[in-house]
């Protein structure tokens, strides 16, 4: 029996205009339907399907949208995340370039369930051809009254406006967004207050993901437990994009049902195996700032709870393979670089404790480092876990923390040989 | 402010983009972005006309401008090559571009060619996992890239 999937069979360019939408996909069915709705009973749908953020949190949609007070008198925000900035992570630029109108049925509905008129597709800067498709769907979806006011004749009003960021990271974790998208520097606010309550322009706001809102039409169109019958593991409803990337064979976004599959299979199966039929050394489960698998762990299965019993993360669901041949401290060296230049700068561990580790880090590579920078590397670690205002710092301190001691016969063959054995 | 940089196709954008917003500072990313399609980055005279446009001051413009890596503060070639070397792209032979680059121009990953045409960065992810090593050429992806189809462009080019 085939798998049903929502997105991956419309990941072509034949599917992004609203033609197609609406003649293929029965585009707008759903926002119609929800439109007739109580908006109580279109969250109630969201809390029943189980979906849980895409974004990386994982958290419940529908429990997200209930936080919305009911009573402001504020501008409420819809807010999609659209910053895809996790490295390894490349499954909403799909959804945006092939089935943008998903995303905007997906973002009027939610609107519509939380008293929203107002959304912002807050997209990475580098996704400057996608930026441009947006809009010209954007245009599309007003002209035939999708959008804007009145929406086919039910005299809600829903806006959409794309909003680019300009290169940062730290876009990605929600209020550095809000600051961004207010025409601030992308610094993360102390929370709480939450955006549900002081989001965007001090309006209580939801953000979610793009793969989130983009599978608000099916669930509204199949209800919620059909959503999340979808899913083969408590607790998580539908389906999942997984960006598979590194060394694999085939490289790439797999949709399957949430629970259905384990590293190996998607590793060896669905992507064929390793490049060059070379041994796995390490997986990377879910964007670079999840800590590292061996090749003994892999017999997991890809979904939150599994990961999180073994010490890693789903995150995005970007999954990187490395193979036997590369060296396990360079990478570390290069993800810790990434985080030194995204660090914010104003929390102090992670400002200074992020380029401490990736000086060690270099040193250790190219056969400087001593004895004891193994112990100082997991001690600035430890530092920086748990005491940033967001998770950059958690970010950059797992896959350290986690690299030393899954491999740390590899750093101590640098330290002891004075260069990279594999060199 | 004696006489305008920026053109009045920068003006309309920002007027058109006036309603999509409720406060006029929202608008200092995409007016920035608006700026430096016209010029290319963003001298300081930019800068201030965008403060001005915006009804903030100069320093606020430097301030959020200088934290986001996509906004030129000096000079760039005609051709500004950001390659990727994140995770993925490390993992399918970014490096070698980098070098490449560095061999082919005479110069250091970062620094602009002699003769103001090319400018050659590494970037962080891209978001071209699956389809990597990539880079961006100014707005454009480049993807599956090695050292032969970077050639190939680089020579479209000439």
């Amino acid at each position: 029996m085939e798998t049903e999937t929502i997105f991956i069979q419309h990941f072509n360019e034949e599917s992004r205009p609203l033609a197609y939408y609406l003649a293929k996909m029965d585009g707008y069915k759903a926002a119609k339907k929800a439109l007739a709705m109580q908006p109580d009973d279109i969250t109630a749908e969201m809390k029943k399907s189980n979906m849980r953020g895409r974004g990386g949190a994982g958290f419940p949609t529908g429990m997200k949208w209930g936080f919305i007070p009911k009573t402001s008198t504020k501008p409420k925000y819809v807010v999609c995340n659209a910053d895809e900035s996790e490295p390894g992570t490349f499954k909403d630029r799909d959804i945006m370039r092939y089935t943008p109108h998903m995303l905007f049925e997906g973002m009027l509905i939610a609107g519509y369930a939380i008293g929203s008129n107002i959304g912002y597709i807050y997209i990475r800067g580098e996704y400057t051809r996608e930026a441009k498709l947006l809009d010209a769907a954007i245009d599309e979806a007003y002209e035939k009254g999708y959008l804007g006011k009145n929406i086919m004749g039910t005299g809600f009003n829903f806006d959409i406006t794309v909003h680019r960021g300009a290169g940062a990271y730290i876009c990605g974790e929600e209020t550095g967004l809000l600051n961004s998208l207010e025409g601030k520097r992308g610094e993360p606010r102390v929370k709480p207050p939450f955006p549900a309550i002081a989001g965007a322009f001090g309006g209580p706001t939801i953000v979610n993901n793009v793969e989130t809102l983009a599978a608000v039409p099916y669930i509204i169109t199949n209800g919620g437990d059909a959503f999340s019958k979808m899913g083969k593991i408590e607790k998580s409803g539908g389906t999942r994009l997984f960006c598979v990337s590194g060394h694999v064979k085939k490289p790439g976004v797999y949709e399957l049902p949430a629970g259905s599959v384990t590293l190996r299979q998607l590793i060896y199966e669905h992507c064929h195996g390793i490049l060059g039929d070379k041994k796995l050394k390490a997986v990377i489960p879910g964007g670079s700032s999840a800590p590292v698998l061996t090749a003994d762990e892999i017999d997991v299965v890809v979904d939150i709870e599994p990961l999180m019993k073994i010490g890693t993360m789903l995150g995005s669901a970007g999954i990187m393979v490395v193979s036997e041949d590369y060296c396990v401290v360079k990478l570390l060296g290069r993800i810790t670089k990434f985080y030194a230049h995204e660090s914010c700068g104003q929390c102090t561990p992670c400002r200074e404790g992020c380029k401490w580790m990736e000086d060690i880090i270099e040193r250790i590579e190219h056969g400087h480092g001593r004895e004891q920078d193994l112990n100082l590397l997991l001690d600035i670690a430890d530092n920086i876990n748990g005491k940033t205002l967001c998770a950059l710092g958690d970010a950059a301190a797992g896959p350290v923390m986690s690299f030393v001691k899954k491999f740390r016969a590899d750093f101590e063959a640098h330290i002891r040989g004075g260069k990279c054995p594999n060199a | 402010m004696s006489t305008k940089i920026l053109s009045q196709k920068f003006y309309d954008a920002i007027k058109k983009l006036e309603t999509r917003y409720p406060t006029r500072v929202a608008m200092l990313l995409p007016a920035l972005h608006l700026a430096q399609e016209e010029t290319s980055w963003l001298p300081p005279e930019v800068m201030e006309e965008v403060g001005a446009c915006l009804g903030i001051h100069p320093a606020q413009v430097k301030e959020v401008a200088s934290f986001y890596t996509m906004y030129n503060l000096k000079p760039v070639g005609k051709y500004h090559l950001k390659i990727c070397t994140n995770v993925a792209c490390a993992l399918r032979g970014a490096e070698g571009l980098v070098k490449h680059c560095e061999k082919k121009f005479d110069m250091k990953c970062g620094e602009t060619s002699r003769d103001k045409k090319f400018t050659v960065v590494e970037e962080e992810c891209l978001g071209a996992c699956g389809t990597a090593p990539a880079m961006m050429m100014n707005d454009d992806y480049h993807e599956n890239l090695d050292v032969q189809k970077l050639d190939r462009l680089l020579e479209s080019l000439k």
